[in-house]
């Protein structure tokens, strides 16, 4: 018998390069849909600093070659171009397994560090879209066949089929288009926590344990295509009452060894992780 | 000893896409073998470029050139697990990042690489590329190296381990230290502010000072301005740009470079060239014909096409009369004319042997460091150099014969 759930792992914790890389593969081996890898600007509480997400899952994309690889980019410190870029830039060089996890680091010592305003509330929220909204048109604006290379004509490219973006957000303007030709998946995977208030436009929703149900059954009230439950440990008895409840699980186990074996996840097919997760395509 | 390196610039007129083997251009494969295959030619560096904006011709996006190319970081940080020893130098801007942001990115680059990160440190700031950002064209263009000083010194110490606190007109930042790490700093700027940015922390200059008297004069001044500064004067290693055309006979690499020539300038492009200054669609013009007999238009000249150098921008009147008389003086056509006035980075052509030959008589007079080196086709350049001009190096003692360090900095033999 198969398992119902698809599984993620995050990865964020692991002490050193060669650590993370093994416990992806693990996760990879064990039939893992993708992992997250954790990040800040600022180091963990008492821990050291760590190596950039973006980069971290630039360099598991060829150190693997079938699992998800979901760094967390923060919307609100960073260049929503560049993040847009980087995304997409993943995406190229995983051949399609790029994925995003809508950080919202809002603390005062974080916005520091960029030496912008803090946002709370409201106003956090809408950047939160906004920055989303806007990555989203920037892997839009080169269609996936821009490229022609039409040697008669001189012409690289079909100018028509590259687009200015022209985004003007509550905080922010860009016209775009992205520096970077189309993604492979078209539009990288949105993963976002339930909490942030942009459920409507993720394509993944992370929900916490507390009123599991109430909270599966709001974000997909929502528009998010599906859900996944964050579980610290892969407790069989749990994971039975979450089949049905949500699409999937992440763990934070840091015995990633263990993990084989011990669970069965959802098998998955497709090249893409678009299409592992059964998302819309959008290329 | 000579040191390699090789600029990609992804984009441009540069690389030659109707050539039949042209690979594709963001490809992940593509980047992986030239990245091998230049740790086979035991390379210094595999560097990449950057621009934040497509470029375009007259409100559009401009055609006719390769375009599109992954970000510069993550790019290298695929490469980093998929070579042990080339460096991996990205170009990334100090006036549309945040100082904290992007030291920490170059930060883990050189922490996952196993320190084989570079930054070759740039400074568009006008605000045409200002649109794709938060603040749009916020820097005075006169203190853009003031910005990028400021950067610089903000990320030397995050990668220290010190915490910066610094608050000007300028940079704003207050952040924890990054992961240690000691990217090797490039700088490429040729006016007197870049040439100060270089002389106080660059370790590389990739300057356009290829030509033997040139790249003479250049090491000179930039020894003088690190002696002013209190460096050493072999503290920066200098790796002008330079393309590379080789061919068995020399006839073989004359043709060649001729051919790469008209493909670089082809019709459209040079009609193309001319509409930036005219102002006007030319199309109807035979680019094989005389200068466009309309008047330009008023307008100055924006920066969209990403590559005119400032001071290129206003006095085009003047300019495009002086083009005129060059045309009628020696009957020049569009194309011809283009061919004669568009800069190009020095080309050194002919037989593998014969450059090396040329090559030790620049070691001999410390003119360089090194080149690095600019593909015109891909794989094609690559594969030529590190299969044909490598090896003729080696033989005259002028490029290693294994790698000796791990780190960038070791290979370029700096503290």
């Amino acid at each position: 018998m198969t398992g119902q759930l698809l599984f993620a792992l995050e990865v964020g914790g692991a002490a050193d390069v060669a650590t993370l890389t093994r416990d992806v593969a693990a996760a990879e081996a064990a039939g893992f849909v993708l992992v997250t890898i954790a990040d800040s600007p600022l180091p963990p509480d008492g821990g050291p600093p760590r190596i950039e997400a973006g980069v971290r899952a630039a360099y598991l994309s060829r150190r693997t070659s079938r699992i998800g690889l979901a760094p967390t980019l923060h919307a609100t410190v960073t260049e929503p171009f560049h993040l847009a870029t980087q995304l997409a830039s993943l995406d190229h060089a995983s051949l399609g397994r790029a994925a995003w996890v809508v950080g919202a680091e809002h603390s005062a010592d974080a916005y520091a560090t960029v030496g912008e305003p803090v946002l709370t509330g409201d106003d956090l929220r809408r950047e939160l879209e906004d920055v989303i909204d806007v990555a989203r048109r920037l892997w839009d604006s080169w269609e996936s066949d821009a490229v022609i290379r039409d040697v008669a004509t001189g012409r690289f490219l079909d100018a028509d089929r590259v687009h200015h973006v022209n985004f003007t957000g509550a905080r922010f303007s860009i016209v775009g288009p992205l520096i970077t030709p189309r993604p492979p998946q078209g539009r990288v995977v949105v993963i976002g926590a339930d909490t942030l208030g942009v459920t409507s436009r993720l394509d993944v929703a992370l929900v916490g344990l507390d009123d599991v149900a109430v909270r599966a059954e709001k974000a997909r009230a929502e528009g998010a295509p599906l859900v996944f439950a964050d579980v610290p440990e892969p407790d069989p008895g749990l994971l039975d009452e979450l089949a049905g409840v949500v699409d999937g699980v992440r763990l934070h186990t840091t015995d990633v060894s263990g993990l084989i074996g011990s669970v069965r996840p959802r098998p998955t097919t497709g090249a893409t992780l678009r299409e592992r997760l059964g998302l819309r395509q959008e290329n | 000893m000579l040191h390699l390196g090789l600029f990609f610039a992804g984009v441009g007129p540069q690389l030659i896409w109707s050539a039949p083997d042209f690979a594709p251009h963001t490809h992940i494969d593509t980047f992986v073998r030239t990245a091998q295959t230049l740790e086979r030619g035991l390379f210094d560096a595999f560097f990449l470029g950057d621009g934040l904006r497509v470029r375009e011709n007259r409100g559009r996006i401009h055609d006719l050139d390769v375009a599109g190319r992954p970000d510069a970081i993550t790019q290298l940080a695929a490469l980093a697990a998929e070579t042990g020893k080339i460096g991996l130098v990205a170009t990334q801007n100090t006036t549309y990042n945040y100082p904290a942001d992007l030291a920490r990115r170059l930060a883990s680059l050189d922490a996952i690489s196993g320190g084989r990160a570079g930054w070759n440190i740039v400074t568009t700031d006008n605000a045409w590329t200002g649109e794709n950002f938060r603040h749009g064209g916020w820097l005075p263009h006169e203190r853009r190296y003031e910005r990028a000083r400021a950067f610089v010194e903000t990320a030397q110490a995050l990668w220290a381990g010190e915490s910066v606190d610094r608050h000007t007109d300028l940079i704003n930042v207050t952040a924890p230290p990054t992961v240690p790490a000691r990217p090797v700093l490039f700088q490429a700027g040729d006016s007197a502010g870049g040439r100060d940015l270089a002389a106080r922390h660059a370790d590389v200059v990739f300057s356009a000072n290829t030509d033997f008297d040139k790249a003479i004069g250049y090491a000179e001044d930039l020894r003088r301005r690190l002696a002013a500064h209190g460096r050493r004067p072999d503290a920066v290693r200098i790796l002008p740009g330079a393309q590379v055309i080789l061919g068995d006979t020399p006839e073989e690499a004359r043709e060649k470079a001729a051919w790469i020539r008209r493909e670089q300038t082809n019709g459209p492009r040079a009609l193309a060239f001319l509409e930036q200054y005219w102002g006007k669609d030319l199309s109807g013009f035979d680019p094989d014909g005389p200068l466009p007999d309309i008047e330009p238009s008023d307008s100055e000249l924006d920066p969209s096409r990403g590559t005119i150098a400032i001071e290129h921008r206003t006095g085009k009147r003047e300019r495009i009369a002086g083009w005129r008389r060059l045309a009628a003086d020696r009957g020049l056509s569009i194309r011809e004319l283009v061919i004669e006035v568009t800069p190009q980075h020095s080309t050194f052509v002919g037989t593998p042997g014969r450059i090396a030959e040329e090559w030790a008589r620049y070691d001999e007079a410390r003119a360089v460091d090194g080149f690095n080196i600019l593909p015109q086709l891909l794989p094609g350049t690559v594969e030529d150099i590190v299969d044909k001009l490598v090896p003729e190096l080696q033989e005259r003692g002028l490029y290693r014969t294994a790698y000796t360090g791990s780190t960038l900095r070791e290979h370029l033999d700096l503290p």
